[in-house]
């Protein structure tokens, strides 16, 4: 399967030279990386080469990564308090999510092939250039079920797809406001909904519910995984 | 010449054929749709930002929770993605438990199929014959974890314990006599083993039951040969995973492409379709239960020759014995870390799928290194066959609209997650 993996890495990065940026195999994966404006093409490519022939798209996928590599445990201080350091408040004014200092790209889209033909897979991922607007080409032309992925992808992070036939949010409510899986949406969001006696109808208040660490997030460098880092944890 | 009116119907979302909370916006023209919107999302929970906040092992109950009648598959996903990362294999008796489980979990999800189906266009009896056998298999599912339908039993490293050396027996209470009980205890009163190999013995007889009642049955093949045909190209095209894309003619299985568990070490087969209509994928779910019994009766065998640990040593990652715990100080310290903090995963991605009941079930996982999860995403097949909704239905009358939803085999937990 790896021999099978590293030839069509090779294949790839022969054909596509200079559209793929990187590609690497790891747990018995093949990732590459594509520009967002060659993304159409090696898209197209990657469906109709025959020694690639991904005929099927199994899932895109969003991620975020504002916070990546951050962690919530601050070794200066002492008890249990010291585990909810936080970079930023989560009170939901636009002061505190602009305090955020980013550097680099943002959001990335993932994409996962599979070739029914091959039986093989591939991890494409493409990083949006503007961080305040990302933007993407769909690839609903090339696999048909893109549609769906791609709504999903806008609605929980908004990122945007070019020539995307029918852009709507799809999980989340009917006039929801924000981008949910954004790092930086509260994880209990912004408003609370509740059926008001009075006015008879239902009503959307600030959220009345206080945002709760109780296992901080902590990074640890584990010995048995990468033996060439030095010092311990 | 009456003039002829175009619709804007509203299906749903609290519709009994709409299984959930599916709400569907038909334009038809007479009784034909001609387009079909689906409004999803009705039962959106944020399974992936919530186990974001959480350590590794506390999601596995979300996993339960995503596609509710197929449970333990969805765990079987997500724990395959954090033993390809944590680089751990779980003991050899331990892929044997999971791949017996995955096949009772598919017979418990092709049972409440066949009967939601069955129910919506008009074969009421297949409702009560389905629940009947899933009974069996949900007290299977309460003797290994004590829960009937949300187990969590699989861990990264293994299965959360053993299989039980007894199986439990009811108990005489005002609605049951004395001859009650002895009829439910009577296959009851050997190992969990026993109890399972007796069902594999009784379940051929119950899928010919069943197919007697349905499978030259005027009326359903009425309601469902040619209905919602898809050719393979479009099936592929249009992501179709599991009995969808089998139903259309490709022979694509992960537990024979891609194997995982012990599926390369077992004899089965994979019926496909030939037409790509409802009443193919009707026949491929059919076959699959045979094949189902089939694999449990194998691993069946093989438990019970073959004793042996059921986790991983590596405490790091799972739980110490509870003896252990209390001589042990190091154990206890595991298990405190374990308790308080869970286990860091190597910064990478992984991406691990399974033959899920439905079609294929991945989960993607992001790690920056931490003890929670960067990103995780979760590949539900209910998701891109929902997205195939319009395509199936258009030009079909209104009443097909339920078999096809039936044939999809919808759950929402997994299509909204």
């Amino acid at each position: 399967m790896s021999a099978h993996l590293t030839t069509l890495q090779t294949h790839l990065e022969s054909v596509l030279v200079d559209k793929i940026e990187t590609s690497v195999i790891a747990l018995g994966e093949l990732t590459i990386e594509v520009a967002p404006q060659n993304w159409l093409e090696v898209a197209t490519f990657l469906r109709d080469d025959s020694v690639s022939s991904f005929e099927q798209l199994i899932d895109i996928c969003g991620v975020d990564y504002l916070t990546y590599g951050e962690s919530e445990w601050d070794n200066s201080g002492s008890g249990f308090s010291r585990g909810v350091k936080r970079e930023f408040s989560f009170d939901g004014s636009d002061d505190a999510v602009e305090a955020i200092e980013f550097e680099g790209k943002r959001f990335a889209v993932v994409t996962h092939l599979l070739s029914i033909k091959h039986n093989h897979r591939i991890r494409v991922k493409s990083y949006c250039d503007d961080n305040e607007f990302p933007m993407m080409d769909s690839v609903e032309g090339v696999w048909n079920v893109a549609n769906w992925f791609e709504r999903e992808a806008f609605d929980l992070f908004g990122i945007m797809f070019n020539n995307h036939p029918d852009l709507r949010r799809i999980l989340t409510d009917y006039g929801f406001v924000g981008h949910p899986f954004r790092k930086d949406f509260p994880l209990i969001g912004h408003v609370d909904m509740r059926y008001d006696e009075e006015l008879k109808r239902v009503i959307y208040e600030p959220v009345s519910i206080e945002d709760r660490t109780l296992v901080p997030r902590v990074i640890r460098t584990d010995q048995r995984f990468s033996p060439a880092v030095e010092g311990d944890e | 010449m009456p003039e002829i009116k175009n619709f804007t119907l509203n299906f749903g979302p609290a519709h009994p054929a709409a299984h959930g909370v599916l709400r569907l916006i038909l334009e038809m023209d007479g009784e034909v749709i001609q387009r079909a919107d689906p409004h999803i999302g009705l039962l959106h929970r944020g399974t992936e930002k919530l186990a974001e906040s959480k350590p590794y092992n506390q999601s596995i109950g979300y996993m339960d929770r995503l596609d509710y009648v197929s449970m333990m598959c969805n765990e079987h996903g997500y724990v395959l993605a954090l033993e390809k990362m944590l680089g751990i294999e779980a003991p050899i008796r331990a892929q044997y438990i999971r791949t017996m489980f995955d096949e009772i979990t598919r017979i418990l999800n092709h049972l409440l199929w066949i009967g939601a189906h069955g129910l919506d266009v008009g074969a009421m009896t297949m409702f009560l014959y389905a629940f009947r056998e899933r009974e069996d298999l949900m007290d299977v599912y309460e003797a290994v974890s004590g829960a009937r339908l949300h187990a969590t039993y699989y861990r990264p490293g293994g299965v959360y314990r053993d299989l039980p050396d007894t199986m439990p027996l009811h108990e005489k209470s005002k609605w049951y006599s004395d001859a009650d009980i002895r009829r439910l205890n009577k296959n009851r009163g050997g190992s969990v083993l026993d109890f399972i190999e007796d069902f594999t013995q009784r379940f051929p007889h119950y899928v010919d039951e069943y197919e007697t009642l349905l499978t030259d049955n005027r009326i359903w093949k009425q309601r469902l040969v040619d209905i919602g045909i898809v050719s393979p190209e479009r099936a592929l095209q249009l992501g179709l995973t599991g009995a969808m894309l089998r139903g259309s003619g490709v022979e694509w299985d992960l537990r024979k492409k891609q194997p995982y568990a012990m599926y390369d070490q077992l004899d089965f087969d994979i019926p496909v379709g030939t037409n790509g209509d409802s009443y193919d994928r009707y026949l491929v779910r059919m076959e699959e239960m045979r094949q189902s019994n089939r694999i449990i009766n194998q691993c069946v065998d093989w438990l019970r020759i073959n004793p042996g640990p059921v986790m991983h040593e590596d405490h790091k990652i799972t739980q110490p014995k509870r003896e252990a715990m209390k001589g042990d100080m190091e154990a206890l310290i595991h298990h405190f870390k374990l308790a308080t903090e869970g286990y860091c995963l190597p910064e990478g991605e992984a991406y691990a799928a399974i033959e899920h009941p439905k079609g294929e079930f991945g989960c993607y996982i992001v790690s920056d290194g931490a003890n929670k999860p960067y990103r995780l995403k979760v590949r539900a097949p209910g998701f891109a066959h929902m997205s195939a909704m319009d395509e199936l239905t258009k030009g079909h009358m209104l009443a097909d609209v339920v078999t096809v939803i039936g044939t999809m085999d919808i759950v929402f937990g997994e299509v909204d997650r």
